[in-house]
C-alpha cells in the first residue's frame, strides 16, 4: 500500500510519542508523583497506531484498561492526558476518572475501561449510532486475549454482525491475559478462529509491524464503512511492562521470549525501514524524537500547574 | 377521563415520544414482531420500522451495552429487559459503565438511556422472573429509578423518563399490566423525584412502592372501618426520592408504616426508615414498621407465594399492633 512519506512519518511520530509518554509516565508512577495504578502500553504501538491512522475524528473508539496508546493514536492531547493521571482539574476527567477512565468524547474516545471486556457492547451502541445517522462513521473496539473469553465480546460479536453494524474488533493479542499465559486461558492459538462462530471475517496480523495492522485495519474499516458489517482484526503483539506498573518481572515469562519479542521493536523496525526507503532520513529521525520529547515536557508542565480538583467538585456530574 | 389498561398507557407513552423525536429507538428481546412479552410494544413495529423497533438476541449485556454506546453518541436509546431478575447478567454494563460513565468522564457523557423492566412477584414465575430489586439499583450513583402503580402515573412517568437525560429504570410491576385507571390522552409528564399522597389522612402514614400501593390502599379502606384514618404515599421514584413529602406527612400523622413487596431487610423501607428517623424524630408516637417480604427468594407454589407477598391484610395486622383500635 502507498502511502505517502509525510502520512508515514507521522505514523511513527505517533508511536513514538506514545512510547515516551508511557515510559515518562512510568518513571513519574514510580517517583510516587502519579496516584494508582498504570497499565503501559508499552510495546504495543503498531497496534493503536496502525488501526487509528485509518479512522477519521468523528469515528468512535472504546479503550481498555491499557488505554492510553489508543487515546494517543487518536489525537488526543498530551497535556490534558497527564492533568488526569496526576488527579488534576484539567485533566480529561478533571480528575474523576485516572489513567483506567481518561476518555474523549469530541474525539470519539469512549473511555478507557476498568472492567475486562467492558468496551464491546458499548462499541456496537456507537456503531448503531453510526449506521442510523448514516454518515459511514465506524467504530473499533480494542480488546485483550483476556477479554476474549468475556463473555460481552460473544454477545457484541454476536449483535453487530447481525445487524451488520460497523464495528471492528481489535483483539490485541499480547499473549497474557494478565500474569496467565493464553495457553493456560484458552485452547485457541488464534482469537480470530472465533470470527467464524459470527459469520464475520476474522484475520490474524503481525501486531509489531504497523503496515501490516495498518493494510489490514484498511480493509476491515472500509468493509464496516461500506454497509458490510464488523471484522475481528487480532493483532499478535507484547507488552513489555508486567500487567499493571512500570516492572517487567521474569517469573511467568522468559527473558529469552521478552528478548525475542523486543528483537522485533515495533517503532525500530518501522525506524528502520523508513530509514532503508528513504523515507526518513537520522536527521529527521532526530528532529521527531526531539519535538516529541519537547510536547512530553510542555504537557508535563501544563499538568504540574493544574490544581487538584476542590471538594466541592466531589459531588457534581453524578446526574445531569 | 377515559380509563386505559396500565400496559396500553406504557404504550401510549412509547409511540406519542417516538413520533416526537426520531433519536428515540426502542431495542429488546422480542420487543419488535412479538410486540413485547407483555403487549407494550403493540403496533410500534408497524409504526416505526425495524430500524427503530429492534429485536435483540437474548443477550441482556449487549442490549444495555447498545444502550450506553448509543447514547453517548447520541441518541435516547429504550431497552427492555424482559424481567429485571435478568440483571444478574448484564450487571457490569449497569453497574460500571451506565451508571458511571458521566462521573468517571468528569460530567462530559450524557446518557439519556431509559431501560424499562418488569418486576414483582405474585405470577407464580417463581424465585428468577419475580424479585423487587429496585433496592440494589437505588444503590449505585447515577440511576434514577421508577416504580410506576397506575396507568397514568406509568404514562406520565415513562415519558420523563425519555425526556431525562441520566440513565432511569422503569420498573413496570407484572401483576399491574391488566389494572386499569384513568390516564389523559395526550403527551405529559409527571417530575421523577415527586411522591403522591394517593389517600390522604391523619392517624398514620403509610409509604407504599408499585402493586403495594393498591394493598395499602385497600388496608386503608379497611382500617377507616375501624376508625383509623391513614394517609397512603406512593413516593412513584425511589431514586430520587422524595424524602420532603413523607417527613411532612409524619409530622402530620406521628406514625409511619412502610410496605414494599422487595425482601425487607436492606430494601428501600430501612431508607425510608432511617431518613425519617433522621427528619423527624421527635414527631413518632411509635416505632417505625416495615412490612415487606421474608429473606427468602421467592417460592414457586402458590401456597407458599402467597405466604410470601406482603398484602394489606399484612398491613392491616400492623398496623393494628402499632395502633391498637380504640386508641
Amino acid at each position: 500500500m502507498d502511502l505517502s512519506a509525510e502520512k508515514l512519518r507521522s505514523m511513527y511520530e505517533r508511536m513514538v510519542t506514545i512510547r515516551q509518554f508511557e515510559e515518562e509516565g512510568g518513571r513519574l508512577s514510580q517517583a510516587g508523583r502519579i496516584p494508582g495504578a498504570l497499565h503501559l502500553y508499552v510495546g504495543e504501538e503498531a497496534v493503536a497506531v496502525g488501526v487509528c491512522a485509518n479512522l477519521n475524528d468523528d469515528d468512535y473508539i472504546t479503550s481498555t484498561h491499557r488505554g492510553h496508546g489508543h487515546l494517543v493514536a487518536k489525537g488526543g492531547d498530551l497535556g490534558r492526558m497527564y492533568a488526569e493521571l496526576f488527579g488534576r482539574v484539567d485533566g480529561y476527567c478533571h480528575g474523576k476518572g485516572g489513567s483506567m477512565h481518561i476518555a474523549d468524547l469530541d474525539l470519539g474516545m469512549l473511555g478507557a475501561n476498568g472492567i475486562v471486556g467492558g468496551g464491546p457492547p458499548i462499541a456496537v451502541g456507537a456503531a448503531f449510532t453510526a449506521k442510523a445517522r448514516g454518515r459511514g462513521q465506524v467504530a473499533v473496539c480494542f480488546f485483550g486475549d483476556g477479554a476474549s473469553n468475556e463473555g460481552t465480546l460473544h454477545e457484541a460479536a454476536n449483535m453487530a454482525a447481525l445487524y451488520r453494524l460497523p464495528v471492528i474488533f481489535c483483539c490485541e493479542n499480547n499473549l497474557y491475559g494478565e500474569y496467565t499465559p493464553q495457553a493456560r486461558h484458552q485452547t485457541v492459538v488464534d482469537v480470530a478462529d472465533r470470527a467464524s462462530a459470527y459469520n464475520m471475517p476474522g484475520v490474524v496480523v503481525d501486531g509489531m509491524d504497523v503496515m501490516a495492522v495498518y493494510e489490514a485495519a484498511f480493509e476491515a474499516i472500509e468493509r464496516a464503512r461500506r454497509g458490510e458489517g464488523p471484522t475481528l482484526l487480532e493483532c499478535k503483539t507484547y507488552r513489555y511492562y508486567d500487567h499493571v506498573g512500570v516492572n517487567a518481572t521474569a517469573t511467568y515469562r522468559t527473558d529469552d521470549e521478552v528478548a525475542r519479542w523486543k528483537s522485533r521493536d515495533a517503532i525500530q523496525s518501522f525506524r528502520d525501514r523508513l530509514l532503508k526507503q528513504g523515507l526518513l532520513d537520522e536527521a529527521e529521525d532526530e528532529q521527531i524524537q526531539a519535538r516529541v520529547r519537547q510536547r512530553i515536557e510542555e504537557a508535563l508542565r501544563f499538568a504540574e500547574a493544574s490544581p487538584l480538583p476542590s471538594a466541592d467538585q466531589l459531588l457534581e456530574d453524578v446526574y445531569t | 377521563m377515559r380509563e386505559i389498561y396500565y400496559r396500553q398507557a406504557i404504550n401510549e407513552a412509547l409511540r406519542q415520544e417516538m413520533e416526537r423525536d426520531p433519536d428515540i429507538f426502542l431495542a429488546g428481546e422480542d420487543v419488535a414482531e412479538h410486540e413485547g412479552a407483555f403487549g407494550t410494544s403493540q403496533g410500534l413495529l408497524a409504526r416505526f420500522g425495524e430500524a427503530r423497533v429492534i429485536d435483540t438476541p437474548i443477550s441482556e449485556s449487549a442490549i444495555i451495552g447498545l444502550a450506553v454506546g448509543a447514547a453517548a453518541t447520541g441518541m435516547r436509546p429504550i431497552v427492555e429487559i424482559m424481567f429485571m431478575d435478568f440483571m444478574g447478567v448484564c450487571m457490569d454494563q449497569i453497574l460500571n459503565q451506565l451508571a458511571k460513565m458521566k462521573y468517571m468522564f468528569g460530567g462530559k457523557a450524557r446518557l439519556p438511556v431509559v431501560v424499562r423492566a418488569s418486576c414483582g412477584a405474585g405470577m407464580r414465575l417463581a424465585a428468577q422472573h419475580s424479585q423487587s430489586l429496585e433496592a440494589m439499583l437505588c444503590h449505585i450513583p447515577g440511576l434514577k429509578v421508577v416504580m410506576p402503580s397506575t396507568p397514568a402515573d406509568a404514562k406520565g412517568l415513562l415519558i420523563a423518563a425519555i425526556r431525562d437525560d441520566n440513565p432511569v429504570f422503569f420498573l413496570e410491576h407484572k401483576g399491574l399490566y391488566r389494572i386499569k385507571g384513568p390516564c389523559p390522552e395526550e403527551a405529559f409528564t409527571l417530575p421523577l423525584g415527586v411522591a403522591e399522597v394517593k389517600r390522604a389522612g391523619t392517624d398514620l402514614t403509610i409509604v407504599a412502592t408499585s402493586r403495594m400501593v393498591h394493598e395499602a390502599l385497600a388496608a386503608a379502606e379497611t382500617l377507616s372501618g375501624r376508625g383509623i384514618d391513614a394517609e397512603v404515599i406512593d413516593p412513584r421514584t425511589v431514586q430520587p426520592l422524595d424524602t420532603e413529602t413523607i417527613v411532612a406527612s409524619v409530622k402530620k400523622t406521628h406514625r409511619l408504616l412502610i410496605c414494599h413487596e422487595a425482601v425487607r431487610f436492606a430494601g428501600i423501607g430501612a431508607e425510608i426508615a432511617a431518613q425519617v428517623a433522621e427528619e423527624a424524630f421527635d414527631y413518632l408516637d411509635a416505632p417505625i414498621l416495615r412490612v415487606a417480604a421474608p429473606f427468602t427468594p421467592v417460592p414457586f407454589s402458590p401456597s407458599l407465594e402467597d405466604a410470601w407477598l406482603p398484602s394489606a391484610q399484612k398491613i392491616v395486622e400492623a398496623v393494628e399492633r402499632m395502633l391498637p383500635v380504640g386508641v
